[in-house]
C-alpha cells in the first residue's frame, strides 16, 4: 500500500458500516484511491463492495444502517460529516448502476435531467453537454438521429452508455460503477471498458466489476474484499499476476467464489 | 393412466375457457336487456320532452337533463377531492413514510374502501350536511357539495389502494437513479418515480372516477334529490338528483313496460355509455404514449 498520500482523491480511513438486517457491513476499511485511474473493488458477493461504493456517494443514507464509524475525505473534506451537502456530493461523485435504469423521459432528457436539477437552462449549454457526453459514453454515433426517442427503447448495452453520459453531462469529478457490465454482451462490455480507459485522463473512477477477468483487464489499482474486509489493495499488474496473500491468490486462480 | 391425465387436461381447459366466455356473454347479455328495455323510450318520449328542463314523471314530464348534470357535478366534484388527496397518500404512503407507518395505513385504508356506502351515508345525513348548513349558512345542507365530499371519501381509498401499487412497483433503481444525479426526494417523486407509475396512476385515477359515477346509495341519502338542471358553480350548493339516484328511488314503483319505466332504462343506458366513454378515454392516455419496448418493459 505504498501509494503516495498527496495524489490521493479519495482518503477512506478506518470505515465501519453495518446494515440494519445485517446482511452486508464493512470492517475497518482503510484505503486511498487515487486521481486519474482506474480503481477496480473486486472479491465475491457479499463482500462489501457496493456498500463501499455507495459509501461515496451517500446513497446509502436511504438504506437502513445500524452503525457505521469512520471517514472519508474527498479532496480533504469528511464527506460522511452530517454537514455535508449530500445533492453538491452527488453531482460531484457520479454513480452507474449493475441494471441500466434509463429514467422514464426522451435519451436526450435523460442526459439533461441531471443538469436542469443543477440549475442549468441555457438551451446551447445543454445541447453542447447532450453531444459531449453522448460521445464520451461511445455512443453519439448510434442515438445521433433518435435524441427523442424514449431511451428505454434502446438496447440494454446502449442504456448502459447513455447512463453512463448521464452521469458524465454533470462533469463529475469521480465516477462510480458497480457491475456495469453485468447484464451486456462482449461487444458492449468492450466499448464501456474501452471508454473507461479514456475517462480516467479526466476522471477519478471506481469499478465493481463482474468478473476477475474484468478486474484484470481494467485495474490500475485493485482492492481485494472478502466478508467486509480489504485483503490486499495494490497495483493492478502485481495484484493479478504474484499476489502477496493466500486468499487474493485463491480467489483468483478460482479456487474459491 | 396415460389416457385419464389428457382426460382431465381436457375437462379443465374447457371449463376454464367456458368461464372465460360466460363473462362475455353475461357482459352482451345485459347490455341486450338494456337496450331492449330503454330503447323505445326515445319513440314514446318527444325529443323536446326528452331534453326539457322539468323531470317530473306523473306528469309526462320525462326531462333528463338535469339528472345528466346532476350525476356530472357530483362526479368532477368527486374527482377534485378525491384524486389530489388519494395520490398525495399514496405518494405519502409508498414514498416517504417509514416502514411501521405503512404498515398501519396500508390495510386502514384498505379497511376504508371495504365501508358499506350506507354507512358513509349515515355519516353524510347526521354529520357533514347540518354542519356544512351552518357552516356555509345554506337553506338546506342536503347539496351536491355535500354529495361530492362523501363521494370523494368512497373514492379515496380505491385511488390510494391502486396508485399505492403502481408506485410500489417501480423498481427502486429508478430512485436510486435519480438520486445519484443529485435530485432531491420530492425532485424524483414528480419527475421519476411518478411518470413511471403513469399508468398504474391512471387506471386508480379511472377505478375511483368510476365508482364516484356508479355511487347510488350515498348519494340518494344526502344530495336532495331535486331535479334542477346546474347551470351555475353555486349550483354546487343547492340540491340536485342523480341519474343512479332516480333509477333506485323510481324503478320499484314504476309500472312494467310504461314510458316512465323505458324511460329509466334510458337513464341506465347514458350512464353505461358515460361510463364506458371515460374507461376508453383512460386507457387510449395509457396506450397512446406507450410504445412498444416500454409495454415488454412494464
Amino acid at each position: 500500500m505504498v501509494i503516495n498520500r498527496l495524489m490521493n482523491k479519495i482518503e477512506i480511513e478506518n470505515l465501519s458500516l453495518q446494515y440494519a438486517d445485517g446482511a452486508e457491513s464493512l470492517r475497518g476499511i482503510s484505503m486511498g484511491i487515487r486521481q486519474n485511474a482506474v480503481t477496480v473493488l473486486f472479491g465475491p458477493a457479499g463482500g462489501g463492495k457496493s456498500t463501499l461504493l455507495r459509501c461515496l456517494n451517500r446513497l446509502n443514507d436511504l438504506t437502513d444502517i445500524r452503525t457505521s464509524s469512520g471517514r472519508i475525505l474527498i479532496d480533504g473534506e469528511n464527506i460522511l460529516d452530517p454537514k455535508t451537502d449530500v445533492i453538491a456530493l452527488r453531482r460531484k461523485v457520479g454513480m452507474v448502476f449493475a441494471r441500466p435504469v434509463p429514467l422514464p423521459m426522451s435519451i436526450r432528457e435523460n442526459i439533461t435531467y441531471g443538469l436542469e436539477l443543477a440549475g442549468e437552462k441555457r438551451r446551447t449549454k445543454l445541447n453542447e453537454a447532450v453531444e459531449r457526453s453522448l460521445k464520451l459514453a461511445a455512443i453519439w454515433d448510434e442515438v445521433k438521429d433518435r435524441l427523442n426517442d424514449p431511451a428505454v427503447a434502446l438496447s440494454g448495452g446502449q442504456q448502459q452508455r447513455v447512463c453512463l453520459a448521464r452521469v458524465l453531462a454533470l462533469q463529475p469529478e469521480i465516477i462510480l460503477l458497480d457491475e456495469p457490465t453485468s447484464g451486456l454482451d462482449p461487444i458492449s462490455t468492450g466499448k464501456v471498458e474501452a471508454a473507461l480507459q479514456e475517462l480516467k485522463k479526466d476522471y477519478t473512477v471506481i469499478l465493481v466489476p463482474h468478473s476477475v477477468q474484468q478486474a484484470a483487464r481494467t485495474a490500475d489499482h485493485a482492492a481485494f474484499f472478502l466478508q467486509g474486509e480489504l485483503i490486499e489493495y495494490d497495483n493492478g499488474k502485481k495484484m493479478f499476476t504474484a499476489p502477496k496473500e493466500k486468499k487474493t491468490e485463491d480467489y483468483i486462480m478460482g479456487r474459491f467464489g | 393412466m396415460e389416457k385419464s391425465l389428457n382426460w382431465r387436461e381436457f375437462v379443465i381447459t374447457r371449463a376454464i375457457k367456458a368461464s372465460g366466455y360466460s363473462a362475455i356473454v353475461f357482459v352482451l347479455l345485459i347490455f341486450f336487456f338494456l337496450m331492449r328495455e330503454g330503447l323505445p323510450a326515445i319513440g314514446e318520449v318527444e325529443a323536446g320532452n326528452l331534453f326539457s328542463l322539468r323531470w317530473y314523471p306523473i306528469e309526462e314530464m320525462f326531462g333528463i337533463l338535469p339528472l345528466i348534470s346532476g350525476s356530472i357535478i357530483v362526479t368532477i366534484g368527486a374527482a377534485l377531492i378525491a384524486v389530489p388527496f388519494g395520490i398525495g397518500t399514496a405518494v405519502y404512503i409508498s414514498e416517504i413514510a417509514p416502514r411501521w407507518m405503512r404498515e398501519i395505513l396500508k390495510p386502514l385504508v384498505e379497511l376504508l374502501g371495504g365501508l358499506p356506502s350506507v354507512v358513509l351515508g349515515f355519516l353524510g345525513i347526521l354529520v357533514v350536511s347540518p354542519n356544512l348548513r351552518i357552516l356555509l349558512d345554506l337553506p338546506t345542507g342536503l347539496t351536491a357539495f355535500t354529495g361530492s365530499l362523501l363521494l370523494g371519501g368512497i373514492a379515496v381509498p380505491t385511488v390510494v389502494s391502486v396508485a399505492e401499487d403502481a408506485l410500489d412497483a417501480v423498481p427502486r433503481a429508478y430512485r436510486e437513479g435519480a438520486w445519484a444525479l443529485g435530485a432531491t426526494k420530492w425532485q424524483t417523486i414528480w419527475r421519476v418515480t411518478l411518470p413511471a407509475a403513469k399508468s398504474g396512476v391512471l387506471t386508480a385515477i379511472m377505478l375511483g372516477v368510476g365508482r364516484a359515477i356508479g355511487e347510488t346509495m350515498t348519494v340518494m341519502m344526502v344530495t336532495g334529490n331535486a331535479p334542477v338542471l346546474a347551470t351555475r358553480l353555486g349550483s354546487l350548493f343547492s340540491p340536485v338528483r342523480t341519474m343512479t339516484a332516480t333509477i333506485a328511488a323510481e324503478m320499484g314503483e314504476v309500472a312494467n313496460g310504461s314510458v316512465h319505466y323505458h324511460t329509466l332504462f334510458l337513464i341506465g343506458i347514458i350512464l353505461f355509455l358515460i361510463s364506458l366513454t371515460v374507461n376508453v378515454l383512460a386507457s387510449s392516455v395509457v396506450f397512446r404514449t406507450k410504445k412498444r419496448a416500454e409495454r415488454i418493459l412494464s
